[in-house]
């Protein structure tokens, strides 16, 4: 139990982030009901943790615990996450896909947002991270339990996957 | 830099994560290799395409309420505490800005008060017509009010004790008829305004000074009182002490 002050200094700096936790919560589970669950059971563990945090990036913090939410929500479920192995081949080619630069900043919301949630699980979080939340590598690296080298080659492989998923799907337009 | 080493560091490059070393390496490559720099270009033009997409999701105000309520049930101990400090805050500050509020009405008011009873005095000598009724006999002033006031205000006469009384005057002050009592001391006027008050608590004397007149202010069974003249405070206290026995 916390004290009355204690309990408003928690609200004051958890919940502000309740969005980016929404956010990353969202596109990890790519449902609205399940992102909920996951958020309001991670804010419940971020309170019960609240005491041991030494307070120095909330954010960070938060998007940590939703993710470790996740990943027991999942096992929970018993459902596999569609996980590759970093040290796995990618299937991706060697060369960078080229779309036309025009196509991509015309890219309407949805194709977009099929692009990310085709994306391996932890492709995807790493992209939220860094594109959504702004996050450096070695937030991201903390975040995620892994490597900086880690996340720069999550990110780049999640890159061209995307580069490669908006191509196609520009190419099957003008078919 | 060879290109594979490059296309290695791009993504890194275009995230702002190499060191300056590393960054000026892969821009000197790229400025020469049309491969590497489409890729930048590439890179850059996805990054503000997801950041521009319109992609975040924002937490629904349901999920926001469940959350705190979810909190609150996880703290019984907070929750049954009825005390809440924003709300006590938020009171406390309420109930400063009214009491605030109140005291400096309540002082605007007897500010533009005391400024209508000095001018009254100064009106009173300067026009030359300080009493309507001339008279150093009380039982001649107290009756002349009577009928031009909805109050009869009490009359003292302090000759003996050194304030001569002069006579009576209507004025008004406070947004209503006020009588006006005249004394004198050797060659000073004191003007005594009484007009029946709300207060009907015995208030402490009040004493302040405005354009080099002095005042002092009392309310006694319902009857608030207001002495001015440009007598010395000692000489115009006597005479309130005097006007209160």
């Amino acid at each position: 139990m916390l004290e009355q002050n204690e309990l408003t200094a928690f609200n004051q700096a958890v919940l502000p982030h309740l969005d980016a936790a929404y956010n990353l919560a969202r596109w990890l589970t790519r449902n609205d009901q399940d992102a909920e669950d996951v958020v309001q059971e991670a804010s419940l563990r971020a309170f019960k943790y609240w005491k041991g945090f030494s307070g120095r990036d909330c954010r960070s913090w938060l998007l940590a615990i939703v993710r470790n939410t996740y990943y027991s929500w999942l096992r929970q479920r018993s459902v596999q996450p569609e996980l590759t192995p970093d040290g796995e081949v990618d299937d991706v080619e060697e060369s960078f896909p080229n779309p036309e630069n025009m196509l991509l900043q015309n890219a309407d919301r949805e194709l977009l947002k099929a692009a990310l949630e085709d994306l391996p699980v932890e492709f995807r979080e790493a992209i939220v991270l860094r594109e959504m939340e702004g996050l450096s590598y070695k937030e991201i690296a903390d975040i995620e339990g892994v490597p900086i080298g880690t996340v720069m080659s999550r990110l780049a492989r999640a890159r061209k996957r995307l580069l490669i998923y908006l191509t196609n799907a520009t190419a099957r337009n003008y078919l | 830099m060879t290109c594979t080493e490059t296309k290695n560091l791009l993504n890194a490059y275009v995230d702002g994560e190499l060191d300056s070393a590393g960054s000026l390496g892969v821009e000197k490559h790229v400025q020469g290799c049309a491969s590497c720099l489409t890729d930048v270009e590439n890179l850059h033009a996805l990054a503000s395409a997801i950041e521009n997409g319109g992609l975040r999701f924002a937490a629904p105000q349901r999920l926001k309420r469940n959350v705190r309520a979810a909190i609150r049930e996880a703290n019984p101990g907070a929750r049954r505490s009825i005390f809440n400090w924003r709300w006590a805050t938020a009171v406390a500050a309420a109930v400063l800005i009214v009491v605030v509020g109140i005291q400096s009405v309540k002082r605007s008011e007897e500010t533009l008060l005391v400024n209508d009873i000095v001018s009254s005095h100064v009106r009173s000598m300067m026009a030359n017509h300080i009493t309507d009724v001339a008279s150093s006999d009380r039982h001649t002033v107290k009756p002349w009010f009577g009928g031009k006031l909805d109050y009869s205000p009490p009359v003292k006469d302090l000759t003996e004790q050194g304030f001569r009384l002069v006579g009576g005057r209507m004025d008004y002050l406070d947004g209503r008829p006020v009588a006006a009592l005249v004394y004198q001391r050797s060659q000073h006027f004191i003007n005594l305004f009484v007009w029946p008050s709300n207060n009907t608590t015995i208030k402490q004397e009040d004493q302040l000074t405005r354009q080099g007149y002095n005042l002092i202010h009392w309310t006694e069974s319902g009857m608030s009182y207001w002495l001015v003249s440009e007598l010395n405070f000692a000489e115009l206290s006597e005479c309130a002490r005097l006007l209160k026995e």
